[in-house]
């Protein structure tokens, strides 16, 4: 390779490594291996024969390393890697899709025992959570540098070529163009005739000395840089997501009639649950009838009528003042938004006890005349109570969710007073010593059978309980700039083409050669057109010839 | 008649008038040229194709209308509407290349698909409240309309190696290309036993747990393989012979994986006679069928429909399908098996694009690729249903 910038027959001097002369497109002697030109009749011209850094230097490791990355072979396997490993990540639910209803779902326990030796080997290689791995995070960030580097190293050398042209170009090059034909005799009104309709089909014309380069659709060559910088902004904007400054997510459940602060928000926000409301398809709808009776009943609408307060800046222990600021109903498919956040009717829980209300009596009485009643507020409960009549209870133990387990001992299935059970130690008036009583939905329990008061529940109250995702997403423009960067870009080089047509006087004749990144089938119509009425030869498409041969 | 038999006597019309358009097509094979100007078969055939699509609207317009909602929300409606995405696909090629082979391989397939589809329950269901939403229809019909001219590449693909690959002896690309067109036998399979088993009217009911609770499914064909841990409640009917295994995560896997294997077994004797008729590979058999037909215009065909069909992927499958995730669930991207195996195809066609820039991958290598893309998008129709669980396992 030669070491110094290479001056053409024509005059122009090339950068290093260059393989077509920038000007006059004759091939440079020693270099055509680097585009594999050597024994081809054609010339390869993805790139115009320019100088690209990943070709020409290789010495110190950056060199190495930006050849490496600017290799679309090694971009492709980049993208199939990413594609097996995808692959690998879907064989198993990941953690965050191991079902509900699973008996334990802590992953440790859970793939072994659903899935066998492989369910444990899939874990033990971090499968379950592969998407988040930092393997695969680093591969997905090996594509994007390469994106970057093979880009950067395509992208200038070509644009920088594409801005010197000349319409004069040396016959090395146009005779190995894949569309080439000579004229013997051609007339200056045959030439004109010839410009007037390039211009009609829409080409720019460069002419220098009668010599003529007829050029269209150049910005279609740009389409894949600005769709690879449309996934760049993509990766970027994922980074930025990671960060608390532009993501966050908080999920929180809110019973009807509560009033909480909205979880991210610093205090700044509340948020009260008005009302939850869940309806289902009308199982006579003639329409829908046959798929009900198949399937069950259908829900068509989950939804939480809210109030938002606005939260006067707290004084640091003083209790906020609230200012109703918006009233809205949060449905699937219609999040609320406010003030740069969004909530999302996420969950529901219908039926939780909200209060239940406790009468006492004699154990005796068959009446069961209430001598004393009280209400326990299940999202409060206290310790104990003390009653008018001169009872006093205490709350022994709460059971939200009751459940006896495995060893026959009550307990506790998850902290949502769904199936309440209380134990309660009642004292007479007066007295100091008190009784022992478990009571629960459809249970009363005398330990010792020796109770002489018996509490009996007199009254619930049960709401809905709405599960509401708040968040806020800085980064979804990013997203979407991105993305449709992209889309443009893919359009950009895949629906248009670059199409060049070189015209060089020669004596009497004339040489036709044309170049076109896509769709030679276009460009051959084109020429057709262009040379109509006149004496041009139609032009030669060499490479049919070069497959027949072979 | 009212509005809903209006529309399946639309869409048997349709399919009916493809089958014929095939026939039409296959006459214009004795037609020595490939070049535009046609002969009167093609004409007629063509013509028929797009009556028998516009017949496929009107299903779909009046489904529509029934069910207050785009018929593209359970797996019968997704897969016809595939096969419409299909027909179009070709129809808009066709124009552009007056290729009347392409319809004689095209139109079989999109026929599949839409046989394939009619097998799933065709009830008007309603709509869950996650899917009440007008980006569902964006997403779906997109990324449907994508993979149908994705699918076409896979045809052009297909011909490509049936008219290059040769026959002459057995080798590991003609056994590559059986496997492809077995799979499609094997399909055509799955219609006919399952319609069998359907107009007999087969029943067998099973009860197995899920979760806590108890649920019943009903077979329609005699269950070789029952659901994990079910028990038969329907007296006098074949007791399964093994059960689902427990990683089968779907809805109803049990009888899903019963009904492959009854297709793969149906399908194998539907080859084996086919075979024996042909007394040679299918492939083979096909062979002389596209002698006319130049190698190098498959080739381009194949290459363009993956330049539309990707575009129109990535705005379905990825863009819209963002769009629509992050107003219904506050999040545009959640690994969910079907997103991610829609990820893969995107790599995937990224991968034959980028492949394609260097000179050795046209042609056969990248018929190939053609073919296995399309591959993939099967596996997320048809396997990624049946075996992962997830969000999307409604359709
Ligand atoms: C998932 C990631 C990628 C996507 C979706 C993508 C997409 C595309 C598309 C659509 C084209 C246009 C192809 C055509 O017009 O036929 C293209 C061209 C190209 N891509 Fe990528 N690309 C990706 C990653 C990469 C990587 C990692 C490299 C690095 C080696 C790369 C290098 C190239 C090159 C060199 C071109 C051709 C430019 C030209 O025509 O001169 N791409 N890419």
């Amino acid at each position: 390779m030669s070491k110094q910038k290479i001056k053409c027959d024509c005059g122009h001097v090339n950068p290093i490594g260059t393989v077509l002369c920038e000007s006059c497109g004759k091939p440079i002697e020693g270099n055509q291996h680097i585009d594999g030109n050597e024994n081809k009749k054609l010339l390869n011209m993805r790139y115009d024969g320019t100088a690209r850094r990943s070709q020409t230097y290789s010495k110190s490791i950056i060199d190495k390393i930006w050849s490496f990355f600017s290799s679309v072979k090694v971009g492709v396997w980049l993208i199939v890697l990413a594609l097996i490993a995808s692959m690998l990540g879907t064989i198993f639910p990941q953690e965050m899709y191991i079902p509900a209803q699973a008996p334990n779902r802590d992953p440790a326990f859970f793939y072994e025992d659903q899935y066998g030796i492989f369910g444990l080997i899939y874990y033990q290689l971090g499968l379950h959570n592969l998407y988040s791995s930092l393997w695969y995070m680093i591969l997905i960030a090996l594509i994007g540098v390469s994106l970057v580097i093979c880009s950067l190293d395509r992208f200038i050398p070509l644009y920088k070529a594409l801005r010197h042209q000349k319409p004069k170009k040396h016959k090395a090059f146009l005779s190995r163009q894949r569309l080439y034909s000579e004229t013997e005799e051609v007339t200056d009104e045959e030439l004109e005739k010839i410009k007037a309709n390039l211009k009609q089909s829409r080409y720019k014309i460069i002419e220098e000395d009668g010599h003529i380069l007829a050029e269209k659709g150049r910005f279609s060559r740009w389409g894949p840089y600005v769709n690879h910088i449309g996934l760049i902004i993509i990766l970027l904007a994922a980074i930025l997501r990671s960060t608390p400054l532009f993501y966050m997510e908080e999920y929180v459940w809110i019973r009807e009639g509560e009033q909480k602060a909205v979880p991210g928000t610093d205090g700044e926000y509340f948020i009260e649950n008005k009302d939850f409301i869940m309806e289902t398809h009308d199982e006579n709808d003639e329409r829908f009838q046959a798929a009900i009776e198949q399937e069950g009943m259908v829900a068509s609408n989950y939804q939480t009528d809210v109030v938002i307060y606005k939260a006067d800046k707290p004084l640091p222990g003083a209790e906020p003042e609230l200012e109703p600021m918006q009233e809205a109903s949060i449905r699937m498919n219609e999040p609320l938004k406010f003030d740069g956040y969004s909530v999302y009717q996420s969950g529901y829980q219908l039926n939780e006890f909200n209060s239940m209300t406790f009468n006492i009596h004699q154990t005796d009485d068959a009446e069961e005349v209430a001598l004393d009643t009280f209400t326990v507020d299940l999202t409060k409960p206290e310790s104990e109570y003390v009653l008018e009549n001169g009872f006093r209870v205490e709350l022994e133990q709460f059971y939200p969710d009751y459940y006896l387990d495995a060893n026959g001992i009550p307990a506790s299935e998850t902290n949502y007073p769904r199936n309440p059970a209380f134990v309660f130690l009642v004292y007479p008036p007066g007295s100091d010593d008190s009784e022992i009583s478990f009571v629960g939905i459809g249970r009363n329990i005398d330990a010792t059978g020796e109770n002489e008061y018996k509490l009996g529940i007199d009254n619930f109250e049960m709401n809905d309980v709405s599960g509401l995702t708040v968040k806020y997403d800085r980064s979804l423009i990013f997203f979407g700039i991105g993305a449709a960067i992209f889309m443009i870009g893919v359009m950009q080089g895949m629906y248009f083409q670059h199409r060049r047509i070189w015209i060089n006087r020669k004596e009497k004749g004339l040489l036709l050669a044309a170049h076109t990144n896509k769709n030679w089938f276009g460009i051959k119509k084109d020429i057709d057109k262009v040379i109509e009425g006149t004496n041009v030869r139609m032009v030669d498409d060499q490479q049919e010839l070069d497959e027949i041969e072979k | 008649m009212d509005l809903l038999d209006l529309s399946s006597t639309a869409l048997y019309t349709a399919f009916v008038l493809y089958l014929v358009a095939t026939f039409f097509f296959g006459a214009t094979i004795r037609d020595k040229r490939t070049d535009s100007k046609k002969g009167k078969a093609d004409k007629i055939a063509i013509t028929l194709t797009i009556i028998g699509f516009i017949a496929q609207i009107v299903y779909f317009i009046t489904r529509w209308i029934v069910s207050g909602h785009a018929p593209v929300s359970n797996l019968f409606e997704f897969t016809t509407f595939l096969g419409m995405a299909l027909v179009l696909g070709f129809i808009i090629i066709y124009m552009y290349y007056k290729l009347s082979f392409l319809g004689l391989f095209a139109l079989p397939i999109a026929m599949i698909i839409i046989a394939y589809a009619s097998m799933f329950p065709t009830d008007v269901a309603p709509l869950v409240p996650s899917l009440q939403s007008h980006w569902l229809y964006i997403h779906v019909t997109t990324v449907a309309l994508g993979q149908g001219i994705l699918g076409i590449s896979f045809v052009v693909g297909l011909m490509y190696l049936i008219k290059q690959i040769d026959q002459t002896v057995k080798s590991k690309k003609t056994t590559w290309l059986e496997l492809v067109l077995y799979f499609l036998v094997v399909t055509l399979g799955f219609v006919i036993i399952t319609s069998s088993f359907n107009l007999a009217g087969y029943k067998a009911t099973f009860e197995y747990p899920q979760g806590s609770t108890l649920v019943t499914t009903e077979y329609h064909l005699p269950a070789i393989v029952g659901p994990n841990e079910g028990t038969l409640i329907t007296e006098g009917v074949m007791s399964p012979l093994f059960d689902a295994p427990t990683w089968f995560q779907g809805e109803d896997a049990g009888r899903k994986f019963n009904t492959v294997l009854w297709s793969i077994i149906t399908g194998s004797i539907l080859y084996l006679i086919i075979r024996v008729i042909l007394r040679k590979r299918i492939g083979a058999a096909l062979q002389p069928l596209l002698r006319n037909v130049k190698a190098d215009l498959l080739d381009e065909i194949e290459y363009r429909s993956v330049t539309i069909g990707f575009p129109v992927f990535t705005l379905g499958g990825l863009i819209f399908a963002s769009i629509w995730a992050e107003i219904a669930w506050g999040r545009f991207w959640g690994w969910d098996p079907k997103e991610v195996w829609a990820l893969i195809t995107w790599f995937f066609y990224a991968a034959y694009l980028h492949l394609r820039l260097s000179r050795g991958w046209h042609g056969e290598k990248s018929a190939w690729l053609a073919v296995a893309g399309f591959g993939i998008i099967m596996f997320n129709l048809i396997v990624v249903n049946l075996v992962f669980a997830g969000l999307h396992s409604y359709a």
